[in-house]
């Protein structure tokens, strides 16, 4: 029995790996082909709302017709551009908000005693079980005009007129970094954690002050930790779209709320793909980067 | 010099964490408010509570959401795991580059991408086959299983990778076919980590919005598509309320996590001594024999 299965190439092996793997590439590759299609297709008021790509000419002939027209469309029309620019800046400057807040705090937290070290990356982690949605909410609350923030300043008479926060990037920027910041923070501390001490007292013998200690050592070592946290927080950040439309404002421009318009509102399919391919193509070098990074990790833990 | 730096590294941890909870806190706080302007303080009450298990709209929504969590959470473990096997165990093969990417990338993937793919799909598939018919619940499953088990992968690959594999070499080395090693050996090892896959995928599954969005049919609203649709008009005093018993179950999870683990771990000392007083025992009575 176990022979004839062999012989056709069906081993235990290959099945286990068989499963996931037609899974992912069923429900995960496969949509990003039949997205490739849609976005080279024309709309039409129909359900879906887009023409097939191939027309049967005649018994024998297929015509393929492929429309570049939603691709032009995003270079020509300005609102795309200005979109994808805004939501890069605004993912990056989040990237790097997100590394200076959460360096200080992995740092402490890998240099902290040893038995208060896992508690504390508990209480890092613990927010990220609560829902993202109602903490998101949770800033609507702290930001708004008459918010906890506002009265909480003018009642200590820093303000006399309320601050607008709400509806201003400043509102997207703390709320990406508030929801990302353990996405940060885990990758930094596993590699500062393990970083080999003795370097830093080498260092200090040999005359070294801490914070040149620090900017030659401990900082070159965790680039690996940095990378990982950057990409972690950058990747998603690029295409969010609950944050900035609940704190910014409505007629702020960002590629993930723009492809939700073109998506539900306007029910143009063909370019809701488009845009979703365009961000794609910025995003395969990040994403790639990323998963090597990873592997490195993981083959390195194989070794170990 | 050292008092110094341990005074940079209190702050950090104070200011971070203060930065991570109040947000959290306010929500609770809050959620007593009687005011329904959530923020201006107008006395102690309960009435959002009321309010909230009163609203059928909510809790439909919990409960489709609760069920489609609890179905593609399972499914996700089942698959992360042997996904994260063959990663951790099966060595190179062809097309491990491909299933390894297939599994990282649906973690740092922008949701909305993940989503409209998704939906476009099964919008293609049932074209073709006609399965699945119209989106629902199925849909919803199989598109949440799709990104949580790139999570559960990366839990099982990692724990894995750190466990010695000696056990496994020697069970094989005695007989036993894999399936077996995998039943007896492997598998208990890592069900903390199935465990805790388990409980992040379901989590993730509860809270997602963006992809069930997308791929949810008209009649298929989930919670998180009842709080956004809510949330947009403005703060609302019974989604604080909601805010509050998500934060008390999390926390009551927390402790339960917490006692277990100790209790696992005074377990495992318990038996560390006693293997070791055992084998004490077994040198003194060889030297004697």
């Amino acid at each position: 029995m176990n022979r004839v299965l062999k012989r056709l190439g069906l081993t235990g092996q290959g099945l286990v790996t068989s499963v996931p793997y037609l899974w992912l590439v069923l429900f995960f590759l496969v949509p990003f082909v039949i997205v490739l299609k849609i976005s080279f297709s024309t709309a039409a008021i129909a359900m879906p709302p887009y023409a097939p790509l191939l027309h049967w000419v005649s018994e024998k002939v297929v015509q393929v017709q492929l429309d570049f027209s939603n691709f032009m469309f995003l270079v020509e029309d300005n609102l795309y551009w200005k979109a994808y620019l805004n939501s890069i800046m605004v993912a990056a400057i989040s990237t790097i908000l997100c590394l200076l807040i959460g360096y200080p705090i992995a740092y402490s937290i890998a240099r902290s005693p040893p038995s208060s070290r896992n508690i504390l990356m508990l209480m890092i982690v613990l927010p990220f079980w609560t829902s993202f949605l109602l903490r998101v909410y949770a800033w609507i609350g702290i930001l708004k005009q008459n918010g906890l923030l506002n009265n909480t300043l003018m009642w200590l008479g820093v303000i006399h007129e309320p601050l607008q926060i709400m509806q201003t990037y400043t509102a997207v920027y703390i709320g990406i970094v508030y929801s990302y910041l353990p996405f940060m923070i885990l990758p930094l501390y596993a590699n500062l954690e393990k970083m080999d001490l003795t370097l830093l007292e080498a260092a200090s013998d040999l005359g070294c002050k801490p914070w040149q200690a620090f900017y030659k050592i401990t900082l070159p070592l965790s680039q690996p930790g940095i990378v990982a946290g950057c990409l972690l927080v950058f990747i998603p950040a690029v295409g969010e779209f609950v944050i900035p439309s609940l704190l910014g404002s409505p007629g702020m421009l960002m590629i993930g709320k723009v492809l939700w318009t073109e998506f539900f509102n306007n029910r143009d399919w063909p370019v809701a793909s488009a845009v979703a391919i365009a961000l794609l193509m910025f995003l395969v070098i990040p994403i790639m980067y990323y998963q090597r990074a990873q592997d490195a990790e993981a083959g390195g833990g194989l070794h170990r | 010099m050292t008092q110094g730096r341990s005074w940079f590294r209190l702050s950090a941890l104070v200011i971070g964490f203060a930065f991570l909870y109040i947000p959290i806190m306010s929500l609770v706080v809050y959620s007593f408010n009687e005011s329904k302007l959530v923020t201006v303080w107008a006395g102690f009450s309960t009435k959002w509570y009321g309010e909230l298990l009163h609203n059928q709209q909510i809790l439909g929504a919990a409960w489709l959401s609760l069920k489609i969590a609890a179905v593609s959470a399972t499914i996700a473990v089942v698959l992360g795991t042997l996904a994260g096997l063959v990663l951790a165990r099966f060595g190179p093969f062809r097309g491990r580059t491909l299933l390894s990417g297939l599994t990282t990338a649906p973690l740092v993937m922008p949701e909305v991408i993940t989503g409209l793919s998704m939906l476009l799909l099964f919008v293609t598939m049932e074209q073709l086959i006609g399965w699945p018919a119209g989106r629902g619940m199925t849909t919803i499953v199989i598109a949440h299983v799709t990104f949580t088990m790139a999570y559960v992968t990366v839990v099982v690959q990692s724990r894995l990778s750190q466990m010695d594999d000696s056990l496994e070499e020697a069970a094989m080395d005695l007989g036993a076919r894999p399936s077996r090693v995998f039943f007896l050996i492997t598998l208990p090892i890592i069900t903390p980590a199935l465990l805790s896959g388990w409980l992040l995928a379901f989590t993730l599954s509860v809270d997602d919005l963006v992809t069930t969005s997308f791929v949810a049919g008209p009649g298929s609203s989930t919670l998180p598509m009842v709080i956004f649709s809510k949330v947009r008009l403005g703060v609302s005093p019974d989604i604080n309320a909601l805010a509050t018993i998500v934060v008390a179950i999390v926390a009551v999870g927390v402790v339960i996590a917490g006692v277990m683990m100790s209790r696992q771990q005074k377990a495992r000392d318990r038996d560390a001594q006693m293997a070791l007083a055992a084998n004490q025992q077994m040198i003194e009575s060889l030297k004697k024999g």
